[in-house]
């Protein structure tokens, strides 16, 4: 139990019993997570912030996936606090190459195994944050969705470009206040709604694609086995907090993540040949200005604005609940 | 036994007896026949390669980078603007220190959109770290690509190598090559064994972040690798010569012996200067072949008996008023304390011909200069001045 026992006891279960019970008195919850390793491939004492849910997101993703991989990563915050030479904290290999190529680059390790012989012992991993993945990386991920390469592809989203000082990308939600999209006399923060990136995975028609939260690791580790069990390309867009770039403390940011869902701002689903599933549906939902309230980048929105949120949150929650 | 080949296909089959274990590759003209041909053979089982069809070339070169850090021999091509839109990418190839071969099928820039022949492209990438051959013929092409993997293997090298040929000139146009069998390419070329890569039974962390304590270093590395590769781009020309009985050498020196005007070129529009310089007495070519690293001793010594040296070019430096090879061949002459007149010729830019009389006149102001008359330091040969 050592090992996970960084899993808040909050965390809650998604399987056989009701999202209001505790997680220790759910059977499937304990077995699973009996099953996580225990061994530790990002490796701690790399120089992320503490509370980064993004550096969470790298290390129970590794957690599931194994040793046997080979993963590609982007520049951005994950790649500068893991790899400043000559200390890393990466115990698989791995590659950083550039800021918008890391699907490319991983369809270039895929096809390199394939002729090498390799690929039935070793896996493709390909990460990216939100401004890798939906914004300067976007070209690079779709074409690498479309020619069907066997790897996952595995989007943190904290919403933002953090590396570079908190600016906006296609990612950050409605009214957040970035370094771009201030807040003043007349802005009320960033003007539009968040790039519905995993839909648009899943609209190139990939086997497998899901959305994830690091507050629910149990349910995203069982993603990243499935997608990397599903031969041909699969996404994965977990919802990953930023400490100083949301304005939350970081003993917060578990709890934070965890209300995204609660209030349906962030959705966990998969899309499994076509097919919606929900993947954990909140007995309750919350206001969303719960969840806002709790983070600085939306402290100035006005009710307005918050009630325009609750509007898109309902309407996206409706949408999804409707596919499955 | 020779065959007729294009530009395109003589590369293509180099690839292929290059066992290239992942090409990735984006068309656009001249290059398109190239990874035609290439796409061809992998659909026909002549050559086992996996061959990724990439959205762009930025993401060429990146599988490219991933390819052969995962340790498999890789190939691409490009030409103009899709080495252009590499050069982020390219930089990084050969940061990393991958021995990727690239054929560049030389195409003027835009604007103006021009997809015909120059060599603004791969010029504009001379600091980018990769080696740079510039070859005249077919048959030199299909050679290069087989010696560019020995040069860039070469474990004293580790660099990413550019050939570089004349769009339409050469990669559209037929010319006799001789075709190599498998094992003498088999015996030139062992398989590439790299010692570090991407694998899970060791652990490798490949680019890293180099922050200010380590950076300079990394670089002046690559420097070092760079001067190495000077010498081992001659020896495994030798080595080529020993086992195929072809060589070429870093440049080549043209009835330069007894010149007083000796003219400087790159690619093919040597084979042009060739058939003029052959009606003077006292006109020799230097036909630079290895650009990056620059051969500056060759260089020097093909150049010390001569009093001009003309530097005909298929690019403009704008900014410096002249072609940027000339601009390197002034250094050379400055370092090694060479009292060479050196003109600056620009010719043939987005596929202006070249002709035997634009030559001449280069030859004419060359003399004029030889006899200490003062001449214009750049000209502009086959330009319409009435339209300007």
């Amino acid at each position: 139990m050592k090992v996970v026992a960084d899993i808040p006891s909050y965390v809650k279960c998604r399987h056989t019993c009701e999202a209001s019970l505790s997680a220790s008195r759910c059977f499937k919850f304990r077995q699973l997570l009996k099953e996580v390793s225990e061994e530790e491939l990002f490796a701690s004492g790399h120089r992320a912030c503490s509370g980064c849910a993004c550096a969470l997101a790298i290390r129970l993703a590794l957690k599931a996936a194994g040793k046997n991989v080979i993963v590609t990563q982007p520049t951005g915050c994950m790649e500068v606090v893991s790899s400043p030479y000559p200390e890393t904290a990466w115990r698989v290999p791995w590659i950083h190459v550039a800021f918008e190529n890391s699907a490319a680059v991983a369809s270039g390790v895929e096809a390199a195994l394939k002729a090498l012989g390799k690929k039935d012992r070793v896996k493709v991993l390909a990460f990216g944050g939100d401004g890798g993945t939906v914004d300067i990386g976007f070209q690079a991920l779709s074409g690498a969705l479309e020619r069907g390469h066997d790897f996952v592809y595995i989007c943190y989203d904290n919403e933002a470009y953090m590396n570079t000082g908190i600016q906006r990308s296609g990612s950050t939600p409605y009214g957040a206040a970035t370094t771009t999209s201030p807040p003043g006399k007349e802005s009320f923060g960033n003007r539009t709604f968040k790039k519905d990136m995993p839909r648009i995975a899943a609209a190139h028609g990939i086997p497998y694609v899901a959305t994830a939260s690091v507050a629910f690791p149990l349910d995203y580790m069982e993603k990243v086995k499935k997608a990397l069990s599903i031969e041909g390309p699969a996404y994965i867009h977990v919802h990953a907090s930023c400490t100083p770039g949301w304005g939350i403390r970081e003993e917060k940011s578990i709890e934070v993540l965890r209300l995204a869902v609660d209030s349906g701002m962030w959705i966990l689903y998969e899309i499994e040949h076509g097919k919606t599933r929900v993947t954990y549906k909140p007995a309750v939902k919350r206001p969303v200005e719960e969840y806002l309230r709790l983070q600085k980048r939306f402290k100035h929105l006005t009710e307005e604005h918050i009630a325009v949120l609750q509007r898109y949150v309902d309407e996206r929650w409706k949408e999804v609940f409707s596919e499955e | 036994m020779k065959e007729m080949l294009h530009g395109s296909k003589a590369v293509a089959k180099a690839v292929k007896l290059c066992d290239v274990d992942v090409v990735a590759a984006y068309p656009i003209t001249p290059q398109t026949p190239i990874v035609e041909y290439i796409a061809q053979m992998v659909a026909d089982g002549e050559l086992g390669a996996e061959y990724i069809m990439v959205e762009s070339e930025h993401s060429a070169m990146s599988a490219c980078i991933g390819a052969s850090a995962t340790g498999a021999r890789t190939f691409t091509a490009t030409s103009s603007q899709g080495l252009a839109y590499m050069h982020e990418v390219l930089w990084i190839a050969s940061g990393m220190r991958l021995p990727i071969v690239m054929v560049n099928a030389n195409r003027a820039l835009s604007a103006p959109i021009n997809i015909w022949n120059d060599q603004s492209d791969s010029i504009s990438e001379r600091d980018s770290g990769w080696v740079q051959i510039y070859v005249e013929t077919n048959q030199e092409a299909l050679d290069s690509v087989i010696q560019a993997y020995r040069i860039a293997e070469d474990k004293e090298v580790l660099l990413p190598v550019m050939v570089c040929m004349d769009g339409f000139v050469l990669t559209h146009t037929m010319e006799p090559v001789d075709v190599p069998s498998q094992e003498k390419v088999n015996e030139f070329l062992p398989p590439f064994e790299p010692e570090v890569k991407l694998d899970p039974e060791q652990p490798m962390t490949m680019g890293a972040l180099g922050e200010p304590q380590w950076y300079m270093e990394f670089r002046k590395q690559q420097d070092e690798a760079m001067g190495r590769a000077l010498s081992r781009v001659k020896d495994v020309d030798e080595e080529f010569g020993r086992i195929f009985g072809r060589s070429y050498g870093v440049l080549e020196e043209y009835n330069t012996a007894n010149a007083e005007v000796v003219l400087l070129t790159i690619g093919s529009l040597a084979g042009t200067i060739k058939d003029v310089v052959d009606s003077y007495e006292d006109v020799g070519l230097v036909r630079l072949r290895l650009f990056r690293p620059l051969p500056e001793e060759d260089i020097a010594k093909a150049l010390e008996g001569a009093s001009v040296v003309g530097v005909l070019e298929k690019d403009i430096a704008l900014g410096l008023r002249e072609g940027a090879l000339c601009t390197e061949v002034k250094k050379v002459c400055y370092d090694h304390g060479l009292s060479t007149k050196v003109l600056s010729f620009v010719c043939g830019l987005g596929g202006r011909d070249v002709r035997m009389e634009d030559v001449e006149k280069a030859i004419e102001v060359c003399r004029r200069a030889a006899k200490g008359e003062k001449v214009s330091r750049t000209t502009w040969l086959g330009l319409r001045e009435a339209v300007l």
